[in-house]
């Protein structure tokens, strides 16, 4: 009895000081956390370097981010996500203290407060038709005393304040046919030249005054050639272009009023001239490139408008803009890859002959290529100019070069993730390098005695900092081999340039990365995209010895019929395996239950002829495939057309071409969505790796309720015709969302629901026998979260032990999805503040410990919401048995518990996605949230009921065994001598 | 289209929030996000008051995203005439979405809810609803608590096993205590599994 109250005395003691919310304490920030800043592939760079100040350079990236980095650090000052249709078309510093940003196709004009990021003002700018967007910030013209910005965007010149944005004047180039090329303010001028084509052979040029945009002259001659691409203009009234064969360059000038054009074909200026060409706008004075089949030729335009080659080269070639060092001098630089090394040259405009410098800078293979380079000057204290040059790379990464020296670099590619996964780290034994960790008991005593001090509040500030920098420093967290909990894993990332990286889960540190040669440019595949990544080989039991590799998919060209391509990456070094080039395309890939004996896994390509490919292409893998040739299917979703198929295979293709291992496939059924009334948005199925612990759910008064659980569930959401554009463009009447739960061997509808005057974007998690989705409620306006739970009914009546004693059961009937099933669905709905971006689910080894929907917000937050406030049963009062099962009473809202967003007080920049992955100790699981920012944490759902935290008190723990041994001895002599003295008595 | 320049220039000089509309079926949205002084100053807080540069506005869950001027007036310019979400994205705070109706038969009319609490907006002036503590606070150092400790519990149990059972035991009725010893030697020993909650039912 005694023992049976204390037990129960003791759990619940033990359970009450547990907080049911996951939450964390600011002074354990960065403990299994890390998040990082990136910015995205630079596409314009203007530096910011006057005497006074800190150095900075103003960048705006393909992210839609505008940003100002340290120049000495490349560490970021401040920085701005704009939406992700707010695309920036350019921009510049005005008058030392602004960053003009033009966006939106020329409409939004914004001015940043460069020390601190804050928005100044904003103008919207219209006009009459689409057109290109040329933000121009003339140094010194000024109208009345104020500093005007030139922009031509939509059909439209304006002329707008620096100080508040406000228009000054605008001037509309209505021509029907009227393409403008180029708006030429000639420094020291009153003037603005607006330059265009009309009608293909017609040039146009317009004379503005800057100061009143009134229209001083406009002169147009037609070139019966035409002309073909870009304009670059050489000299303020002179620009080049080429005619619309592509090989002849027409000197254009317009000096005066009067237009003349002078042609040059390309094979007067180079001998063995090849194909059009195409021109590389510059702004330097009097030079321009041209490029054709991989040739970059440098061509100089002299006074008398003749024009002559000054450098004629294969290598990858970039020139930056013009950079004007003195009165009237200006200065460019060309960068040239040769091999490892890549060469830069700083060059005067007038004068190429001499450089004033030259230099070569050792560069690493993986980042590929120059894209692009910008330079600035400094001046030395002996009075001589010094540059230095930023340079953005292939694989998006940005370096500071100045005197022969990679100052610093930014792996900016990470901004641009496209599919992650995991790998295990090396197990650790000899011969593998282990980071230096174990230190004394004495060092280990004395840090523990400082946790002490710091649970008694007795620690002084200086302690505080000691304990704060131990935490994190802990290097066992950072060790590059395999931990006991299966904590420190690899996180395989591919990005948008191609490259794949290895990120430590302990510290986010960049284990390797390598540059895919499959998804490069090259002369067979001119727009390679990388698609998605598979874990190829994971290795265990009797394939120890070989390292765990993944499949990173690629193919050629956004057209569904572009040729495939695949990778083999070797996870522990980041060695490329090997490589393919597929002749046919990749719609979809099926990752197969099946390896073979060296642990590669299987893997089902399918092409858009609808044909099977297998890989690995070897007899075995075929064998084994053969065997279960009857067992797979597929579905494959046309959200076009509103149609869903499921499909088998059918056999070997007889065509056999050599080294091919194809397989003919067959329509098993089709559902056809009526294309007026519902249009699909979202389908969504259980991750293939998710581990179900138990069928059975047990709930108030000893019932049992088995789990439907099929991997081929299909979550499919669909929305009417006129509902699917934003929010506010359709009215509840008009708009319904259609959520539909599919069979994907059968065809079969199992569940189907319509909310009426609901819209999407839907976004959904399937897990388990659940699925939650997340749409917009027009009736009431806000955002909906609904929760369908769908359970198995024809083993309902298993409850019977009778039944399981005599082996009437059905449990163990093999479960066929032919067999009409029979199931039930419970659902609710909830409203839910925020719009988001994305959902997943918290998964964890064995499936035990409760999960958490990790909700992506439009703050770019992640929240942890317990899966128990999506749960069909929530009644307004749940019986005292409910409660006791842990049903929460129902609300019309979820709730947000500030202490359970995940990334705390941080955001995710531009969040895209939210990756889950089990640790091996039960309760945990990892975190990735990935976007413009990356951010990783440790999560536990239920806390950590299977190991001791981070800050439990080993020191406490001693304490308090030698109290009780203390207190044993105490007591025992006590006793004795109390019994001495009762026998003496 | 000569309509744009006094439009902006009515948007920069009046300080009231309002409806205005552009060319023929776009309209302009603005607003004020206002953080009081009151908040934020007594506890942490992440976003200055003042120091605005980090809260985003959003339109229709991320279609048109700005930022706030200095003195906290945000504009979207080109909206379709609907109904609209407003949402306020600011690290510290939490801010109700909020439902905008741009009506193109009266423009200029404000028509604005907030969606958490149904409550109306008069003019387009957003505030925080509460501010949001993404920390727990760690509680100070307290003898309850270090007892509340499973070790403190351990000490405690024996200490009132040591202290109190034989207390209790001499108290005890002889002839009960005797009985008491049979049934136990009776039972045997207690058995784990019986002690769960669980296993009473098997």
């Amino acid at each position: 009895m005694a023992i049976r109250s204390f037990l129960i005395l003791f759990i619940l003691f033990f359970f009450s000081s547990l907080n049911p919310i996951l939450s964390l304490y600011e002074d354990q920030v960065g403990l299994v956390d890390w998040h990082q800043q990136y910015l995205g592939k630079v596409k314009q760079a203007v530096f910011h370097t006057h005497k006074t100040g800190r150095k900075r350079v103003v960048v705006s990236t393909e992210e839609n981010v505008v940003a100002s980095l340290d120049l000495r650090q490349g560490e970021i000052f401040w920085r701005h996500v704009l939406g992700s249709n707010d695309v920036i078309d350019g921009i510049d510093i005005a008058l030392g203290k602004y960053v003009i940003t033009l966006s939106s196709g020329g409409s939004i004009l914004r001015a940043w407060n460069l020390p601190d990021g804050q928005m100044m003002w904003e103008s919207s700018l219209r006009g009459p038709k689409h057109s290109k967007s040329l933000l121009l910030v003339p140094t010194n013209l000024k109208i009345e005393k104020d500093n005007i910005v030139i922009i031509f965007s939509n059909g439209r010149l304006n002329a707008v304040s620096c100080i508040d944005g406000e228009v000054l004047w605008e001037k509309d180039f209505e021509g029907e046919s009227l393409e403008v090329q180029q708006v030429i303010q000639p420094p020291g001028s009153n003037l603005i030249y607006v330059v265009g084509f009309s009608s293909s052979s017609l040039f146009e040029m317009y004379q503005i005054n800057a100061l009143n945009g009134e229209l001083l002259q406009h002169e147009s001659a037609a070139f019966s050639g035409g002309f073909l691409g870009e304009v670059s203009p050489v000299f303020s009234e002179t620009v080049v272009a080429l005619d619309s064969t592509g090989l002849i360059l027409l000197t254009i000038s317009f000096q005066n009023g009067k237009i003349s054009f002078q042609q040059t074909p390309i094979s007067n200026l180079v001998k063995d001239s090849f194909g059009p060409a195409k021109i590389i706008p510059s702004s330097v004075t009097g030079i321009f490139a041209i490029k054709m089949n991989g040739v970059t030729i440098v061509i100089r335009v002299t006074d008398e408008n003749k024009l002559e080659v000054v450098e004629k080269t294969n290598h990858q070639t970039s020139i930056s803009d013009a950079l004007s060092i003195s009165e009237g001098q200006q200065a460019f630089a060309l960068v040239q890859h040769a091999g490892d090394e890549i060469h830069l040259r700083v060059k005067l405009a007038h004068n190429w002959d001499d450089n004033l410098l030259k230099e070569s800078v050792k560069m690493d293979q993986n980042r590929g290529l120059v894209h692009n380079i910008y330079i600035n000057n400094y001046i030395r204290t002996d009075k001589s100019y010094r540059f230095r040059a930023l340079i953005v790379m292939e694989d998006h990464s940005l370096l500071l070069l100045q005197q022969g020296e990679i100052v610093w670099s930014r792996e900016d590619g990470l901004a641009s993730i496209i599919d992650v996964t995991t790998s295990e780290l090396p197990v650790e034994r000899d011969g593998v390098s282990v980071a230096k960790v174990e230190h004394n008991l004495f060092e280990w005593l004395k840090g523990h005695v400082l946790k002490l001090k710091g649970t008694l509040m007795l620690a002084s500030p200086q302690d505080i900092a000691a304990i704060q920098s131990m935490r994190l420093k802990n290097s066992e967290k950072s060790k590059m081999t395999r931990d006991h909990n299966g904590f420190r894993k690899l996180l395989i990332v591919l990005t948008r340039a191609g490259k794949l990286f290895a990120l430590h889960t302990g510290d986010g540190h960049i284990v390797w990365s390598h540059l895919l040669q499959s998804l490069q440019k090259s002369k067979v595949c001119q727009h390679p995209i990388g698609l998605n990544l598979y874990k190829w080989q994971v290795p265990h039991h009797h394939a120890m010895d070989e390292n765990p590799s993944v499949l990173v998919i690629g193919k050629c060209g956004p057209s569904s019929d572009a040729p495939g391509a695949l990778s083999f990456v070797d996870t522990y070094t980041g060695k490329e395996l090997s490589s393919l080039s597929l002749v046919h395309s990749i719609a979809q890939v099926i990752p197969l239950p099946y390896t073979d004996s060296t642990e590669q896994r299987l893997h089902l390509l399918i092409d858009a002829d609808k044909h099977a490919h297998l890989y690995p292409k070897t007899p075995e893998a075929i064998s084994i495939f053969e065997h279960e040739f009857s067992n797979i299917y597929w579905y494959s979703v046309e959200d076009d057309n509103g149609i869903i198929k499921g499909h088998a295979l059918r056999g070997r293709c007889t065509g056999e071409v050599a080294d091919e291992v194809r397989f003919d496939t067959r329509e098993l059924w089709s559902i056809v969505f009526p294309s007026e009334s519902e249009k699909i948005i979202a389908t969504v199925t259980r991750k293939l790796n998710e581990v179900v612990h138990t069928r059975a759910k047990v709930i108030a008064d000893q019932e049992v309720m088995y789990k439907y659980i099929s991997r081929n569930l299909l979550f499919v959401a669909t929305v009417a015709l006129k509902g699917s554009g934003e929010i506010g463009s359709v009215t509840p009447e008009e708009s319904w969302l259609v959520a539909y739960l599919i069979d994907t061997v059968t065809g079969r509808i199992l569940h189907r629901v319509t909310h009426h005057g609901s819209q999407g974007p839907v976004h959904a998690v399937f897990s388990e026998n659940w699925v939650v989705y997340h749409y917009f409620n027009l009736r009431a306006h806000r955002y909906e979260m609904s929760v369908i739970e769908i359970y198995d009914q024809s083993r309902a009546d298993n409850k019977d032990v009778w039944k399981l004693v005599l082996g009437k059961h059905n449990l163990t009937l093999p479960i066929s999805l032919y067999s009409r099933p029979d199931v039930i669905t419970k659902s609710q709905s909830y409203f839910f503040t925020h719009s988001v971006k994305a959902i997943a689910v918290t998964s964890t080894t064995k499936g035990i410990t409760s999960k958490q929907l990790l909700i992506g917000t439009i703050g770019d937050q992640v929240l942890a919401l317990d899966k128990r406030f999506l749960d069909p049963r929530r009644t307004v009062n749940p019986t005292q048995a409910e409660k006791e099962e842990g049903i929460i009473p129902l609300t019309d809202s979820l709730p947000i518990i500030p202490q359970s967003y995940v990334t705390h007080a941080l955001r995710v920049e531009g969040l895209r996605g939210i990756i889950t992955v089990p640790a091996k100790l039960e309760s945990t699981t990892l975190v990735f949230a990935h976007g413009v920012d990356l951010f990783f944490t440790q999560l536990a759902p239920s806390r950590t009921y299977d190991s001791l935290t981070d800050d439990f008190n080993y020191a406490l723990l001693l304490i308090t065994i030698v109290a009780l041994v203390a207190a044993i001895f105490v007591t025992w002599t006590l006793s004795e001598r109390k019994e001495l003295q009762e026998n003496w008595r | 289209m000569a309509a744009v320049t006094p439009l902006l220039l009515l948007l920069l000089l009046s300080s009231a929030p309002s409806f205005s509309s552009g060319s023929r079926n776009a309209y302009n949205i603005n607003g004020r996000v206002k953080i009081p002084q009151g908040l934020g100053l007594g506890t942490k807080s992440y976003a200055l008051p003042g120091r605005m540069s980090n809260i985003k506005v959003l339109l229709n869950g991320g279609q048109n995203i700005t930022f706030l001027r200095p003195d906290g007036y945000f504009s979207f310019h080109n909206i379709p005439a609907g109904t609209h979400l407003i949402e306020v994205s600011a690290i510290g705070y939490f801010f109700s979405p909020v439902r905008v109706d741009v009506s193109a038969r009266n423009p200029g009319k404000v028509q604005a809810a907030l969606t958490e609490n149904r409550k109306g907006l008069s003019e387009l002036v957003l505030e925080p609803l509460r501010e949001e503590q993404y920390y727990e606070i760690r509680e100070p150092f307290s003898i309850v608590s270090l007892l509340k400790s499973p070790m403190g519990l351990m000490v405690g149990f024996m200490l009132a096993v040591a202290f109190l059972m034989p207390k209790l035991v001499e108290n005890m009725d002889p002839e009960e205590m005797r009985r008491a010893q049979e049934e136990m030697r009776s039972q045997g020993v207690p058995s784990l599994s019986s002690l769960l909650p669980g296993g009473a039912r098997n």
